[in-house]
Parts: structure tokens; C-alpha cells; sequence
């Protein structure tokens, strides 16, 4: 796909895996939508532009990989990998349900095909990226690897010892998107437990540091883009998101970080979304 | 009896570290620091390139470790014990245990042997933690020839993750190296009918002097190495019951979660008979010279002894 073609397209993309996550969810009955919907541009311009990955073949060994660190979004993911090809996106109704592939948080163990880590605790997937990097490198391999944290997850102090190895081994293989909605549970992060000024931590710990508006299809084509990577240092993309992003009554509010949409309230945000878009 | 090599269970594990590393050359060894009090200096020198020095960063070795089996290394991952096990449990948990892979992580300086360095440096609650983990193998081989073929067995045979542990203190080599190392099947090393001690780590040894001293006194004692604590060999142990009626378990670890528990589960279980524990009784160790802690704790044959006469009147 050139670029210039694959906006529309993309932001095409998008809307229908806004649109899964929503029903998905309320489907389930509970879950994480806010930051679901937050991350559905960086899903698409993953999945649709920037890897490269064969959903016919999920296990392809020079796939580039992508470590979805915030497990409780997985709802996104699905709804990318289902959008993808790697599995039918009916399967998607059945979130969170007993006997289901699609766990709540996601587990390699039910089988789901592009499922790269089974995660959920915070601050580890980052260190599974750094490991799988570090592989690649060792074996002179040119997949890439990609790692999607959360920003309030970055309080986990063992984020900051994978950052450090990361750049220790020069790891310009491994790119981390920090998708930065500024909020977690409790609230703000910034008064919970403040990470600014967050691009200078990175930069001091050695990472080549980029910023853009995580729900711009346009910037982050140009963020994700392989020009950007320096050698010899790992990348962090600090994807400026907004929680909920494009449903406007929950857009930026916390408490839909942890909540799935009733029927009721899926069918308007959906209506809200086609009429949006 | 032939005179008896003094050896640590760390060297053994860097024998064997390397030995693997020579059969396959996806095995990878990550350090945290203490390469060279772990054993692990050996398979750095000899492969620099598979070596990764990670630093004081114990958590994020386990993450590391879990992306390299991803990507199809065989990591392996030593520090203390304390460490190893506990510090990392959450991550051990999930990126290893719950993905379940192919990753060794060595627990050094196990058990209350490691004297002078006081508790915080000895590990003593590592099996508890590690045997309830869904998908992880528990090993604590008896010496450091048991230790090398147990890190070969651990690296080349199991496909999920293995918890290995050893000890710092050179102790008596006394197994044979020509041994078939069977992770998951425990060793009859003495056979008897009055009572049988079930022994892990350096305390076999420790039995085999009891057992010794048992036979003085006319008291026949089977003496099992329960290397492996998970996949635990049950048939091993309900035979044990059912022929002799009364176990003594002995470890350098808390009796609380750690093989007194083992062997009592499976004992009550299939065969109940009474079970009497050697091990840490629900206390924190302390400084002093290794054999002054063990004799205080009484995790050698005395202590043993004390513990079989104990229990000899409350068998079945
Ligand atoms: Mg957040």
C-alpha cells in the first residue's frame, strides 16, 4: 500500500476496530474500554502499514513482532487481528467468556493465533521485547521487534531496568510505543505518580526518544517509519493518545478505563462513530 | 568407602552450563552480576558471544530470558537463590510460567550453608515459591556431579521452565558420574524397612551419615534422594510409606512449602504415616560459619537422628 492511498484506508481500518472493541466489550460485559478505543490508530498503523507479518502464518519466524505490554487492552488487539486475517472476527463475541481463545487478558495457552506474549502483570513485556531484540541481533536476524506500554505502567521500576539494558545493548531493533493518554485508574498520572518530563527519562537512559499524536493516522505513519530508527539505539515513540478516543461523552475520562459499555450504550457510541467519521 | 572429593554444587552447575552449551548453540547465559560466585564465568569464557551481562536487574532477566525461548534461545538465567526465586516471582509467574518457556533459571547459594552472609543471602524459602507455580520444574540435585547432569538434563530435556538449585559450600562429590540422570524419578540410595529419609540438596549426604548411625543402633533406614521436587515422583514415596511405615524428611530449606510439604502431601493423600521434618522451622537464618548453622539448626545427620528417634514411637 503507498501512503499517500492507505490514509483513507487505514482510517477506514480504524473505525471498524473502534467498532469491535465496542461491541466486543458489550458483548462481555466488562473489560477496558477507554484505553482500547485510545490505541485503535497505533493497532492499525501497526497491523495494516508497518509490520511485517503474514496472518496466514502466524508463526512466520521472520516476522517482526509486536509484545502488547498493557494486557487489559486486548480487546484492540483482537480487533486487529481478527480485522488482519488471523482469525474470523466473529470469534470476537466471545471476549472474556468461559472456553473462549479471546481472554481478558491475553493468554497464549487458548491458542489464539498472533498472539505473540501472554501478558497482563505490568511493566514486563517490555523486558520480553528487550529479550527478543536482543535474539534477533545476536543471530544478525532483521525482524524488527515492537512493544506497546502503557504510560502509567511506566511506574513499574522494572521498565526502567529494561530500558537501561536496552540501549546498554545498543538494541535499534526494538521500538516501544508509549501510548501516553496521560490517565490510569486512580486518575491523572500525573497525580498519582508523576512521569513527566517523560521524553528526557528516556533520552537519559539512552533511547532515541520521538513524540506524535498517538490518534493521527498520518503521524504515525511517519513516527513508526524505519527512517526514524538511529543505530545503535532503541526507539520510543511516546504516542500522545486520548482515552476513549472517539466516542466524545467518554473521550478523557478515567472511569472508562475499566468499563465496558452496556448494550445500550454500545449502540449509541457506534452510531457516534459512523456519524463522526 | 573411597575417599570423598569436596565440591561445590555451583561449579557443577557451570560444568554442566557449559557441556550444554557445547551440545547446542542456541543455549544463551544471561548474568546479573555475580557471574563468577554462580558458576557462570565458565560458559562466559567459553562463549563470550552467548553470554549477556544484564546487571543488578533480576526482573528484567526473567522478561529478557522469556523473549529470547520466544524467539528460540535457551536462556539461562543465575543469581542467588533469594533473588532468583523471590524477587522475581511476579515475573516469573507470568512471562514464564504462565507462557510456559523454555528457560533455566539457576537459584544459587541455596540453603542456610551459606553461613557468614546472614540471612538475606540465604535461600530458604525458593522451593515453596517455585513448586507452586503452574508449568515450573523444581531440581535440587544432591552434589556437584548430580548438579552437572541435572543442569545437562534441565537444559536439553525440558521444554518449560526448570528452577535449579545448588549450593555455594564445596560438600562431598559423592554421586557417580556414570549416573542416569532422570528428572522427576527419585533415587533409592539405601535400602531399609524401619523408617525412610527423604532427603534433597546436600542433607542425602547428611541422611546416608544418619542412616549409618541409625544401623548402630539396629534401626533400619531407606535413605531416598528426591532430586526432583516437581514433577515429584509419588510412586517413590507411597512405597516408601507402605513399606516402612514412617518418613523423615531433611532440606535445607523451610519445612513450610518445601519437601516436608511435598512428601506430607502425597503421603496423607495415598498413604498416610507419620511424617517427621528436618528443615528451617518458620525462622530466618543468621551469620556464622556453615557448619556451626547447620549444627545449630540441625539440618545434618545428628539432626536427623534426633528427628527419626523422635518419631520411631508414633509409627503405624
Ligand atoms: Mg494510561
Amino acid at each position: 500500500m503507498k501512503k499517500t492511498e492507505s490514509v483513507t484506508r487505514l482510517k477506514e481500518i480504524a473505525l471498524q476496530i473502534r467498532t469491535d472493541v465496542i461491541e466486543s466489550l458489550a458483548s462481555a460485559g466488562s473489560g477496558h474500554l477507554g484505553g482500547s478505543l485510545g490505541l485503535a490508530d497505533v493497532f492499525t498503523v501497526l497491523y495494516f502499514y508497518r509490520l511485517t507479518c503474514k496472518p496466514a502464518e502466524p508463526s512466520w519466524p521472520q516476522r517482526d513482532r509486536l509484545i502488547l505490554s498493557i494486557g487489559h487492552v486486548a480487546p484492540v488487539l483482537y480487533a486487529a487481528l481478527a480485522n488482519a486475517g488471523y482469525f474470523d472476527r466473529t470469534e470476537l463475541a466471545t471476549l472474556r467468556k468461559l472456553d473462549s481463545r479471546l481472554q481478558g487478558h491475553p493468554g497464549r495457552d487458548h491458542g489464539l493465533p498472533g498472539l505473540e506474549l501472554s501478558a497482563g502483570s505490568l511493566g514486563q513485556g517490555i523486558s520480553v521485547a528487550v529479550g527478543m531484540a536482543l535474539a534477533a541481533k545476536s543471530d544478525a536476524a532483521r525482524w524488527h521487534t515492537w512493544c506497546i506500554c502503557g504510560d502509567g505502567e511506566l511506574q513499574e521500576g522494572s521498565v526502567w531496568e529494561a530500558a537501561m539494558a536496552a540501549a546498554h545493548h545498543k538494541l535499534d531493533n526494538l521500538t516501544v510505543i508509549v501510548d501516553r493518554n496521560n490517565l490510569q485508574i486512580d486518575g491523572p498520572t500525573e497525580s498519582v505518580m508523576a512521569l513527566e518530563p517523560l521524553a528526557d527519562k528516556w533520552k537519559s537512559f539512552g533511547w532515541n526518544v520521538m513524540e506524535c499524536n498517538g490518534n493521527s493516522v498520518d503521524e504515525l505513519l511517519d513516527a513508526t517509519d524505519n527512517s526514524v530508527i538511529v543505530p545503535g539505539k532503541p526507539t520510543v515513540i511516546i504516542a500522545h493518545t486520548i482515552m476513549g478516543c472517539g466516542i466524545r461523552s467518554i473521550e478523557g475520562n478515567f472511569r472508562w478505563h475499566g468499563k465496558a459499555p452496556s448494550k445500550e450504550e454500545a449502540m449509541m457510541f457506534i452510531d457516534e462513530l459512523n456519524h463522526r467519521s | 568407602m573411597k575417599a570423598i572429593q569436596y565440591k561445590a554444587g555451583k561449579t557443577g552447575f557451570g560444568e554442566g552450563l557449559v557441556e550444554a552449551g557445547r551440545h547446542n548453540h542456541n543455549v544463551i547465559g544471561l548474568g546479573a552480576d555475580i557471574t563468577t560466585s554462580v558458576g557462570m564465568n565458565f560458559f562466559a569464557e567459553a562463549f563470550p558471544e552467548r553470554f549477556f551481562s544484564m546487571g543488578i536487574a533480576e526482573q528484567n532477566c526473567i522478561g529478557v530470558a522469556a523473549g529470547m525461548a520466544l524467539a528460540g534461545k535457551i536462556p539461562v538465567f543465575s543469581t542467588y537463590g533469594v533473588f532468583a526465586a523471590l524477587r522475581t516471582a511476579d515475573h516469573i509467574r507470568i512471562s514464564l510460567c504462565y507462557n510456559n518457556l523454555r528457560v533455566v533459571i539457576g537459584g544459587a547459594h541455596a540453603g542456610i550453608s551459606v553461613g557468614p552472609d546472614g540471612a538475606t543471602h540465604q535461600a530458604l524459602e525458593d522451593i515453596a515459591v517455585m513448586r507452586v507455580l503452574p508449568n515450573m520444574t523444581v531440581i535440587s540435585p544432591c552434589d556437584a556431579t548430580q548438579t552437572r547432569l541435572a543442569t545437562i538434563a534441565a537444559i536439553e530435556q525440558v521444554k518449560g521452565p526448570v528452577y535449579l538449585r545448588f549450593g555455594r559450600e564445596p560438600v562431598p562429590d559423592f554421586s557417580s558420574p556414570d549416573q542416569l540422570f532422570t528428572i522427576g524419578k527419585g533415587e533409592m540410595l539405601r535400602s531399609g524397612n524401619d523408617l525412610t529419609i527423604i532427603a534433597t540438596g546436600h542433607l542425602v549426604w547428611e541422611s546416608l551419615l544418619a542412616a549409618e548411625k541409625l544401623a548402630a543402633d539396629g534401626i533400619s533406614a531407606r535413605v531416598i534422594n528426591l532430586h526432583t521436587i516437581k514433577p515429584v515422583d509419588e510412586e517413590i514415596i507411597v512405597k516408601a510409606a507402605s513399606e516402612t511405615g514412617l518418613i523423615i524428611t531433611a532440606e535445607e530449606h523451610q519445612i513450610i512449602g518445601g519437601l516436608g510439604s511435598t512428601v506430607a502431601e502425597i503421603v496423607t493423600r495415598h498413604h498416610p504415616v507419620p511424617v517427621g521434618m528436618v528443615g528451617m522451622n518458620d525462622h530466618f537464618g543468621e551469620s556464622g560459619r556453615p557448619e556451626e548453622l547447620i549444627t545449630i539448626y540441625g539440618l545434618n545427620a545428628a539432626g536427623i537422628c534426633t528427628k527419626a528417634y523422635q518419631f520411631l514411637n508414633k509409627k503405624l
